[in-house]
């Protein structure tokens, strides 16, 4: 055993002294391990980067031109005195969780993660260590997802009402990830799909590395909106009643996040509709997760971590806040995730 | 219960007042009469009564859903919403239930009156059957909290709707005392003779403020101007021997202002007068301010000592009813002269008194009246186009309140508080201070008056320049000034600096106001001089 941890928090973000490397850090650093392509993990101007073969289209997309090298899950890569390997996390497609060997002691970051299969993403691993970093965005009882397919049936419902009565049905969705899965979930039956630029982007990066999507038209400034009856809109929230969006005339607006859990929540967006959907766990996936890791040291980031933190201390676990730089993704974003 | 948390959903999903009303209106249409009586009960402000206490309630959810009462109470402010918090932890119910919406308020008004063990059964066993919206409603329903946004306006809208009856009369039916135990929908809605009821009031007209001042309304002498007094507006039924007074909120006020009851000596039967009741000073004849009123408000029984130091007295300016007859499609010139005869020979010990019209020539000479009217501790004047008929609710066109500029005074943020629900993670509930040499002296707190934007940007700025938090309370640096605008002031001991301020609300963030131009507690006595 080293006498040192094998990975240390800093301000520059989680450090691997015995490979000399960083995991999603959020200064510029010479190496950089990435989780995943979301803006708040996938930061630009890194020297070289290094995350899932899956992972890298986008964020190639995102940062341009960078130093990148890509690994499949599983393999092992030894850098320095570190065995690293990435392993699923099922958030979204390519996302990783890092795990971390050096002289017998294993550390497992796991970025953002979410444990049921959307069908998109390769499916949540959960992996046996004895340091585990989670996420706490949703690390609240009150937030408990309910299975895919009920949610979709939800959507499709709202969908064909809007098209029965001659309105759009937008939905606003983070443009990475949420986007594509709320595609795979959609009855193209009901009518054409529609999406925005920036969700449009994406599933073209994603396409191109062979993930299957169904078929999407672009909405351009130019397109005529009247040619497209009964359709549904994908865009970001923020485009959601902009100028282009009004282009549509009769229009319903909905949004799917885990935040629309929140009733107050849902009422101050202006959409009319939320869908309770996130690329997060829930309280009991985070829950259930840690117990299947079987570490024993728990450290919290990223949302409720002081309110999850005291709950895992009392159920015996060796748990503590880990500093972020950012104040994450709590009510304040809701949108992203 | 699922057909209601279905119409539950139609209305808290839009944003759209006619979603909402169609919604309701669909629901009327189809609902049992039962559970019809108890939506109206619910949308009109007679909710039943708290069951179980909030306490209780936290216990037994955080015990069934397995987790430390910490850990609720934590998730709660978060949420924003008790009954939520509640609905969210529970475990997902385990069956469904078919019973209605009546078949459970019911259960829950039962719970008033059994054992502590039974009460905790039967809402465990309520949680177990709910689910989704349905547990929240029941949840909400059981903390006496239930509201929707939907305002007793539009579902008299929406019953209209349903019925086929005009909203007018509708809102009539829907005044006074029903109760869904004492009445049924053929009673209270369908049947001929709707005044059965001697104590059922008239729906109060109410009226729109006036930004711009008068010159857009036409002719000065088309109009009448009375003061806008700082009371309590309040309906005086005569009818049968009997009185009865109701508020503006309908609510019956009848036994806290029994110096009301000799008007029946004074007045006829059938006979319902609009008005203010104002404290009276005798020695001066004249309506004393707001604040000894207050000492009347919330007094369900008045010790005799308040009753000859505040005597109330209503101060008539409207006739609904004369000689039994709805008087409310006469011209308001015309009920006012009815109404003056009918005052005119009022003893000094009558409990009612005739509100005075104003004379005026132009919009010029009333400018000039009402800028007098604090010191006739009125707050402004009302304006009654001669011919209008009195109509139900707040519309626009006939009545004008044309109030006074509210009182303002510069103060310094000293604390902030973050607000609830919708603005859980919005610093919104703040604390002012105004200079005492070179010390802050907290005065009041004021929490609306700012954009979200501005709440936004202000929370952001609380953040970075907290010196201390106390509980939820945060003391942060003194720099942002703020206007705060009042409707009143009065002395007040239990406050700090010995005042107390009425109506107060953030009118301007003072951005361009440097800290030490804020203003000083010798300014707030000045004014309490003038206007307390
Ligand atoms: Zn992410
Ligand atoms: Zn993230």
């Amino acid at each position: 055993m080293s006498s040192y941890p094998a990975l240390t928090f800093t301000d520059h973000g989680i450090y691997c002294a015995a490979g000399d490397f960083y995991i999603d850090p959020w200064r510029p650093v010479e190496r950089a391990l990435i989780t995943h392509g979301h803006a708040d993990h996938a930061r630009s101007g890194h020297q070289s980067y290094l995350a899932t073969n899956a992972a890298l289209p986008v964020m190639r997309h995102r940062l341009g031109e960078i130093t990148a090298q890509g690994v499949p899950y599983g393999d092992v890569v030894t850098i320095g005195d570190a065995q690293v390997s990435f392993h699923p996390a099922g958030h979204v497609p390519g996302s990783a969780q890092i795990r971390v060997e050096v002289a017998g002691e294993i550390w497992v970051a796991s970025g953002d993660y979410k444990t049921e299969d959307d069908g998109l993403s390769e499916p949540f691993e959960p992996q046996r260590c004895h340091h585990f970093i989670t996420e706490s965005t949703f690390g609240l009882p009150v937030f408990r997802w309910q299975p895919q397919a009920q949610i979709a049936r939800e959507i499709n419902d709202w969908w064909a009402a809007c098209a029965a009565a001659g309105k759009t049905a937008f939905l606003g969705a983070y443009a990475l990830g949420k986007a594509q899965r709320l595609l795979t979930m959609l009855n193209a039956d009901i009518g054409p799909i529609l999406t925005h630029g920036a969700v449009e982007a994406t599933n073209k990066v994603l396409r191109a590395q062979g993930i299957d999507l169904p078929e999407t038209v672009h909405a351009t400034a130019e397109i005529d909106p009247k040619a497209y009856p009964g359709a549904l809109v994908l865009a970001p929230p923020s485009a959601l009643g902009s100028a282009w969006a009004r282009k549509f005339g009769a229009q319903e607006n909905a949004f799917a996040s885990g935040w629309m859990q929140l009733r107050g929540v849902r009422r101050r967006r202006a959409g009319d509709r939320g869908f309770v959907i996130s690329d997060h766990a829930d309280w009991q996936g985070l829950l259930d997760t840690i117990r299947e890791t079987g570490a024993e040291n728990i450290y919290v980031t990223h949302g409720y971590t002081d309110i999850f933190t005291r709950y895992l201390v009392e159920n015996g676990w060796n748990a503590q806040v880990v500093p972020t730089e950012f104040e994450g993704e709590t009510l304040d974003t809701e949108g992203k995730e | 219960m699922k057909h209601f948390a279905a119409l539950f959903n139609a209305i808290d999903h839009s944003t759209k007042t006619t979603v909402k009303v169609s919604a309701l209106a669909d629901y009327f249409a189809e609902a049992p009469d039962m559970d019809r009586m108890w939506t109206m009960a619910l949308f009109s402000g007679r909710r039943p009564k708290r069951a179980v206490t909030t306490t209780k309630l936290r216990e037994w959810a955080a015990e069934e859903a397995r987790i430390p009462l910490w850990l609720f109470e934590e998730s709660y402010p978060i949420v924003g919403d008790l009954a939520e918090t509640i609905a969210l932890v529970l475990p997902p119910n385990e069956t469904s239930s078919d019973e209605s919406l009546s078949h459970w308020i019911n259960a829950l008004r039962a719970l008033a009156s059994v054992e502590e063990e039974d009460r905790k059964a039967a809402v465990l066993q309520a949680w177990a059957q709910l689910g989704g919206t349905e547990r929240f409603v029941f949840n909400k329903l059981i903390t006496g909290g239930f509201r929707m946004g939907v305002s007793q306006k539009l579902m008299t809208r929406a019953l209209s709707r349903a019925t086929d009856k005009s909203e007018a009369e509708l809102a009539h039916r829907l005044m006074g005392n029903w109760h869904p135990d004492d009445t049924t929908w053929e009673a209270l809605i369908e049947a001929e003779d709707a005044s059965a009821d001697a104590s059922r009031p008239y729906p109060f007209y109410l009226a729109y403020a006036l930004e711009d001042g008068p010159d857009a309304l036409g002719a000065p002498e088309d109009w009448r101007a009375e003061w806008k007094w700082d009371g309590i507006r309040g309906q005086l039924i005569l009818r049968d021997g009997q009185h009865f007074v109701w508020s503006r909120g309908e609510e019956l006020m009848t036994d806290r202002f029994p110096e009301l009851a000799r008007a029946v000596d004074f007045l006829p039967s059938g006979t319902v007068l609009d008005g203010e009741l104002l404290v009276w000073h005798p020695q001066t004849e004249s309506p004393a301010s707001f604040n000894a009123l207050q000492r009347r408000i919330g007094r369900k029984t008045v010790p005799k000592k308040l009753l000859a130091e505040a005597p109330v007295v209503l101060h008539a300016y409207d006739l609904l009813e004369w000689e039994g007859a709805d008087m409310r499609e006469t011209p308001f010139a015309e009920r006012r002269a009815v109404l003056e005869r009918a005052c005119a020979d009022l003893p000094a010990e009558a409990p009612v008194r005739l509100s005075p019209q104003l004379d005026f020539d132009s919009w010029e000479d009333l400018a000039e009246v009402r800028s007098v009217a604090r010191d006739e501790n009125a707050e402004g004047l009302m304006l009654k186009r001669a011919d209008s008929p009195y109509l139900v609710g707040r519309k626009k066109g006939d009545w004008w309140k044309w109030k006074l500029d509210p009182l303002t005074i510069d103060a310094v943020m000293i604390y902030a508080q973050a607000g609830h629900g919708r603005r859980a993670n919005l610093f919104t509930d703040f604390t002012f201070a105004v200079w005492n040499g070179n010390d802050l002296v907290p005065f009041t707190k004021a929490y609306s008056g700012l954009t979200d934007a501005e709440f936004r940007e202000i929370t952001k700025w609380v953040r970075k320049n907290t010196l201390q938090r106390f509980g939820p309370v945060r003391q942060v640096t003194p720099h942002h000034v703020f206007e705060i605008a009042f409707e009143g002031i009065q002395a007040s001991p239990r406050h700090k600096s010995g005042v107390a301020l009425r109506f107060p609300r953030m009118s301007r963030w003072r951005q361009d106001k440097p800290l030490q131009e804020a203003n000083t507690l010798d300014d707030l006595n000045d004014m309490l001089r003038i206007y307390g």
